[in-house]
């Protein structure tokens, strides 16, 4: 059985969602902000403008190509059939966004979800490189990321494609459920903050020959935590206009989406609060940051189709396991993820869709976010990585060792972010 | 050794899809087996790239 197109929007409705989609733009200043208040101040205006160049990039990339491969959920589709099964692997939109103005308005507001969607997936290993990836190849990563990766998660997990079909077509509750971007933007994020981490290896001194990993602390504060109150806001248009838009929630259903989510990154930074303090003796400003995204990169997945109740505890388990997982990846796995990407964005995701599976009413649903996972695991980070690796053959990653004890700013900018403060060597990291 | 477990990954999401072709819905617990399988598979290939890093890693350490 094929399903048939999403319901028509009223004007309130749609209106409502353009005004969410508007605000939503706050979630990529907040990330680009705490990516910058996260790593040294000598690369801060680098990682700033390669921000807004990477939104740039991933948004032209995504309008070139990527748009065409998502298509929209009313629109048609390339499917193959398999085993009586009908399998909805890739969109077939119209090229350069051709007749955009004439499309139906559900269908013009997916796109502009879309849009938001890329530009943030594609920021998110930007912070992962900070203070060795070069402009040119993050850059490169974003529009790998926004023509051929996303378009294909997006394609799959929203409207018909084959993971958000999977209820239908499998009994497998109602599909795979990502109705504000866990798996298409965040998890996919944080595997390639993972493929970039690995490609461009560790900051110079970040792991000494036969010592502990050198601690490199953000050089702002005061940028990450106003970066998290940023993003609460974008995240919030996030989550209650994807489940307008993938799950066609009424209006009524809104507001909990929205108290969720804030429940959700409540829960996670007051869990993450307690760990810091328990651990360290007091709380620790950046992790905390860490935890507060982490809540609502699980409210991604989930705040839409939870209890109160349930995205609290979502969240505080999200706060507790951060800390920890980025304190692994640093000692126990040797690496370098500046901005915690990794632990936020992929981890994160990840429980936050095992998360939707085990509290979600639906029979089978815990599979169907199973089946979810696995293909991003199993597909989406091999593929990300041979990618990344073949782009790191043309446009080499990493900065030359010059350019990284210069800094990021001087080297590739010709300035520094803040030219009348002293500049520490990386001396002082010894 | 890094692109030998990123290569082991495709075969846990493959086993996974092919879980649900081969399982009818009505023997839920088989097919939550074979998906469960799948991610092992995955989460093996994972174990052995992140070796990989970590081996490389320790040779080039400064």
């Amino acid at each position: 059985m094929t399903p048939g197109p999403p319901p028509m929007l009223t004007d309130a409705t749609f209106a409502l969602v353009l005004a969410l989609l508007l605000v939503a733009p706050l979630a990529v200043a907040g990330l680009a902000l705490i990516n910058t208040g996260l790593g040294r101040s000598r690369s801060a205006a680098q990682s700033l403008l390669g921000s807004l160049a990477i939104v740039a990039v991933a948004t032209i990339a995504f309008a070139l190509l990527g748009a065409t491969l998502v298509g929209t959920s009313a629109g048609a589709s390339h499917i193959v059939h398999f085993a009586g099964k009908p399998w909805n692997w890739l969109g077939k939109g119209p090229f350069f966004l051709a007749g955009l103005t004439a499309a139906p308005a559900q269908a013009q507001l997916e796109l502009l979800f879309e849009f938001l969607a890329v530009a943030l997936a594609a920021l998110i290993p930007w912070g992962s490189g900070a203070d060795r990836l070069r402009l040119a190849a993050g850059c490169a990563v974003a529009a790998v990321l926004a023509a051929i990766v996303f378009p294909l998660l997006a394609h799959w997990t929203w409207g018909l494609g084959w993971l958000a079909q999977l209820g239908v077509n499998f009994s497998l509750g109602a599909g795979f459920l990502d109705p504000a971007g866990a798996a298409a933007m965040h998890v996919l994020g944080g595997l390639s903050a993972l493929a970039v981490a690995w490609i461009a290896g560790p900051r110079r001194g970040k792991f000494p020959q036969g010592g502990f990993a050198t601690a490199m602390p953000g050089h702002n504060a005061v940028y990450i935590l106003f970066g998290c109150l940023l993003a609460l806001a974008g995240w919030l248009a996030f989550n209650v206009a994807g489940a307008v838009l993938w799950l066609h929630a009424p209006l009524a259903a809104l507001p909990v989406t929205a108290v969720n989510t804030l429940l959700s990154a409540a829960g996670a930074v007051t869990a993450t609060l307690a760990v810091t303090r328990y651990r360290f003796g007091k709380p620790d400003a950046s992790l905390c940051a860490n935890g507060w995204l982490t809540g609502l990169v699980a409210s991604s997945a989930c705040a839409a189709v939870v209890s109160p109740l349930a995205a609290l505890f979502i969240g505080i388990v999200a706060g507790v396991i951060t800390p920890l997982l980025v304190e692994v990846l640093e000692l126990a796995v040797s690496i370098d993820d500046p901005s915690g990407a990794i632990a936020v964005h992929a981890a994160g995701g990840l429980w936050g869709l095992i998360a939707a599976g085990v509290f979600a009413p639906q029979p089978g649903q815990f599979l169907a976010q199973l089946v979810g996972i696995a293909t991003l695991l199993g597909l989406a980070l091999p593929l990300v990585y041979l990618l990344f690796w073949l782009v790191n053959r043309v446009i080499p990653f990493r900065v030359d060792p010059d350019g990284e004890r210069v800094g990021m700013d001087l080297h590739e900018l010709g300035g520094g972010a803040y030219p009348e403060f002293v500049i520490h060597r990386d001396d002082s990291y010894r | 050794m890094k692109f030998a477990g990123l290569l082991v990954m495709p075969a846990g999401f493959f086993l996974s899809l092919a879980a649900l072709v081969l399982f009818p819905a009505s023997n839920a617990a088989a097919r939550a087996a074979f998906v469960l399988c799948g991610i092992a598979v995955e989460a093996l290939g994972l174990a052995v790239a992140v070796r990989g890093h970590m081996e490389a890693e320790g040779k080039s350490r400064t």
